[in-house]
């Protein structure tokens, strides 16, 4: 009981399963609701502050009344320039929830794969998804297609269509042995990952001098965001968050290894594809509106997972809203630090990502041994 | 009485290489029955035949008298549970959480653990001693103690039977006694039916009520310990002097092997 009590108070008891002492033991498996429900509202008002900075600054309270303003049910007075609404409502707040879209799909398909893949440094890049969707979009840049066709952006389902075959190819080949083999998974993703990168490499330097733009959407951007993009990627998130949600408990019984699980009753099998589709389809639709972004998927499930524990049931929901935070305010430095002009924001995920992550493998060094 | 394993002339071959060869045993509520053999001898190849995990290439599995082959693995995993040679160890996790989830197998994909099942996980590792760090990361643990974690979470799988692969090994002699016993401990008080595979002549005869030799895929001899463990048996088997003496306290087996001579035959060690 004293034990029990102990666990409590030491505020190591996970939101998965709080342990309460009430004369009996009981125990709540209830969702980390009110811990998700404050990380959301933390999310939020980091929005509504990353949207009010920039060449026009504007109050985060008046941001919100204009968000709330384009609300159906609500009806503001317009104390603020119309000018504002614009800034606002069509330049600065799509771009911010398409940020916090994409971190929130590459974290919680980063820590998914983390799980899969019972190795803390997998990332959604590892099995070709990157550059798989890298591929299709040159082709489609390079090869002069129009951009749009009848009002559809091109470039997205390019580079799905890329991201998906990748990773099919990685399948595939990892599939002919028989059973799915992870590390027979990460190696093949290496290789798909190098000859797409090389026909990539290849095709710009065989064509079009001028590949800025692509190196820019190649880097990771979300420069240009609409509504539109959200639109593409909210269902996938979605569908893949909301997936990978209901396979949280049994990632849990796959930290034991695959042998144990099945021994649990685990298909282990089926899980994995399922898995695997999930977290490949959310990266594949995030990669297509905001090209290749590293470090959220690997940074955001790491911090999560130092604060409150491994249990997915915690780390998936909380991952992808630590995600979301980080790609909004990595894009706020990425349109501001070198303001009027932009840098993609995949190369200040990069710089604030890779030293940090640095420094979190270092500290687990230190404290295994 | 229905027993809780039953395997009937199974075989196995990994490739060309056969590893069972017409294997029969069975298990009964209550009792513990010991695979002793040499390394290779095929006892993990065994427990995982005899659980449902391998399907073998001839012979039938029954588990509670009904075809493990043609149930589910959550269904099998109801009636035996089965702790490998060396479970990974996750990391992270406490004790108690890798404990509940020995009751994947009573969860649906949507269901999770509830109080019931933190009952049976926290009686589980009562019967294992190992409640004392069920908030210990599992990671920070002795082998010993996580080792009877893993026994732990086996038990709270609420099996019929339990398969054990070497669970001693590499545990010091306190370690494998405090292990065998809790074993021991869940046979008496819940009359589970256990497997057990062990290479430890010495501690299998004095906890098995029956056991199996094997050795080359086949069963060599099966019944108690004190009929069984003969020296010109193990010595066979293990390809070494093996002398048999009571245990001076138990009375049960002791196998002692003796060092080969330099001219290769056995006899007492020479000083120079």
């Amino acid at each position: 009981m004293a034990k029990l009590a102990a666990r409590q108070d030491s505020g190591r008891a996970r939101g998965g399963s709080p342990v309460r002492v009430e004369g009996r033991r009981t125990l709540s498996m209830a969702y980390p609701w009110p811990r998700i429900a404050v990380a959301c509202a933390v999310v939020v008002v980091v929005g509504l502050i990353a949207a009010g900075i920039g060449s026009v600054s504007i109050p985060p309270s008046t941001v919100a009344r204009i968000v709330a303003d384009h609300l159906p049910w609500l009806a503001f007075d317009h104390t603020w320039p119309e000018a504002w609404d614009a800034i606002v409502w069509q330049l600065r707040l799509p771009r911010v929830v398409l940020a916090g879209l994409v971190g929130a799909a590459l974290a919680a398909s980063g820590a998914t794969y983390q799980g899969l893949f019972r190795n803390p440094l997998a990332d959604p890049y590892l099995i070709g998804v990157a550059a798989g969707a890298g591929l299709g979009a040159t082709v489609v840049l390079v090869a002069g297609l129009p951009a749009r066709q009848g009002g559809v952006s091109l470039l997205p389902i390019a580079a799905f269509a890329g991201a998906t075959s990748a990773v099919a190819v990685a399948y595939v080949v990892s599939r002919q042995s028989g059973r799915m083999s992870l590390a027979t998974l990460i190696l093949a993703g290496v290789a798909v990952a190098s000859i797409a990168g090389a026909l990539t490499s290849l095709i710009m330097i065989r064509s079009n001098p001028d590949v800025r733009p692509l190196l820019g959407w190649l880097l990771g951007g979300l420069t240009g965001a609409r509504w539109s993009h959200t639109a593409v990627l909210l269902p996938y998130l979605v569908v893949g968050v909301a997936g990978m949600l209901l396979y949280a408990r049994v990632l849990n019984v796959l930290q034991l290894g695959e042998d144990e699980a099945e021994q649990l009753g685990v298909s282990v099998e089926r899980t994995k594809v399922i898995l695997v589709i999930l977290a490949t389809l959310t990266t594949a639709a995030a990669v297509s509106v905001s090209g290749v972004i590293g470090f959220v998927g690997l940074v955001a499930p790491h911090v999560v997972r130092l604060v409150w524990g491994p249990d997915h049931r915690t780390l998936l929901p909380l991952a992808a809203v630590a995600g979301a935070a980080f790609l909004i305010l990595a894009d706020l430095v990425a349109r501001t630090v070198a303001s009027p002009s932009e840098l993609p924001v995949g190369i200040v995920t990069a710089f604030c990502g890779a030293p940090f992550f640095l420094y979190l493998l270092a500290r687990m060094g230190r404290r295994r041994s | 009485m229905t027993p809780v394993i039953e395997v009937i002339g199974a075989s196995f071959s990994f490739g060309r290489e056969p590893v069972l060869d017409g294997v029969s045993l069975r298990v009964d509520r209550g009792e513990i029955v010991g695979i002793v053999g040499p390394n290779g001898a095929g006892k993990t190849t065994l427990l995982r035949v005899a659980t449902g995990a391998l399907r073998p290439e001839a012979g039938s599995v029954l588990l509670n008298g009904t075809n493990a082959l043609r149930r589910s693995a959550a269904a099998r995993a109801r009636v035996v549970a089965r702790v490998s040679q060396n479970p990974t160890v996750p990391d992270g996790y406490t004790a108690l959480e890798v404990v509940l989830m020995g009751r994947t197998p009573h969860l649906g994909l949507l269901q999770w653990e509830g109080e019931r099942d933190l009952e049976l996980a926290m009686a589980a590792m009562e019967a294992t001693g190992t409640d004392g760090f069920a908030d210990r990361r599992l990671d920070s643990l002795s082998g010993g103690e996580a080792q009877r974690v893993f026994v732990a979470r086996a038990l709270a799988q609420e099996p019929a039977a339990l398969a054990l692969d070497e669970p001693t090994t590499h545990l010091d002699l306190g370690y494998q006694i405090s292990v065998m016993d809790s074993v021991a401990r869940a046979r008496r008080e819940r009359r589970i039916g256990v497997l057990v595979a062990m290479h430890d002549v010495t501690l299998a005869s004095q906890y098995c009520d029956r056991v199996l030799v094997l050795a080359s895929g086949r069963i060599q001899a099966e019944g108690t310990p004190r009929d069984v463990l003969r020296p010109e048996l193990l010595s066979t088997v293990f390809d070494a002097s093996v002398t048999v003496i009571p245990h001076p306290v138990s009375g049960t087996p002791v196998a002692l092997a003796t060092r080969r001579r330099e001219n290769g035959r056995a006899g007492p060690a020479t000083t120079p």
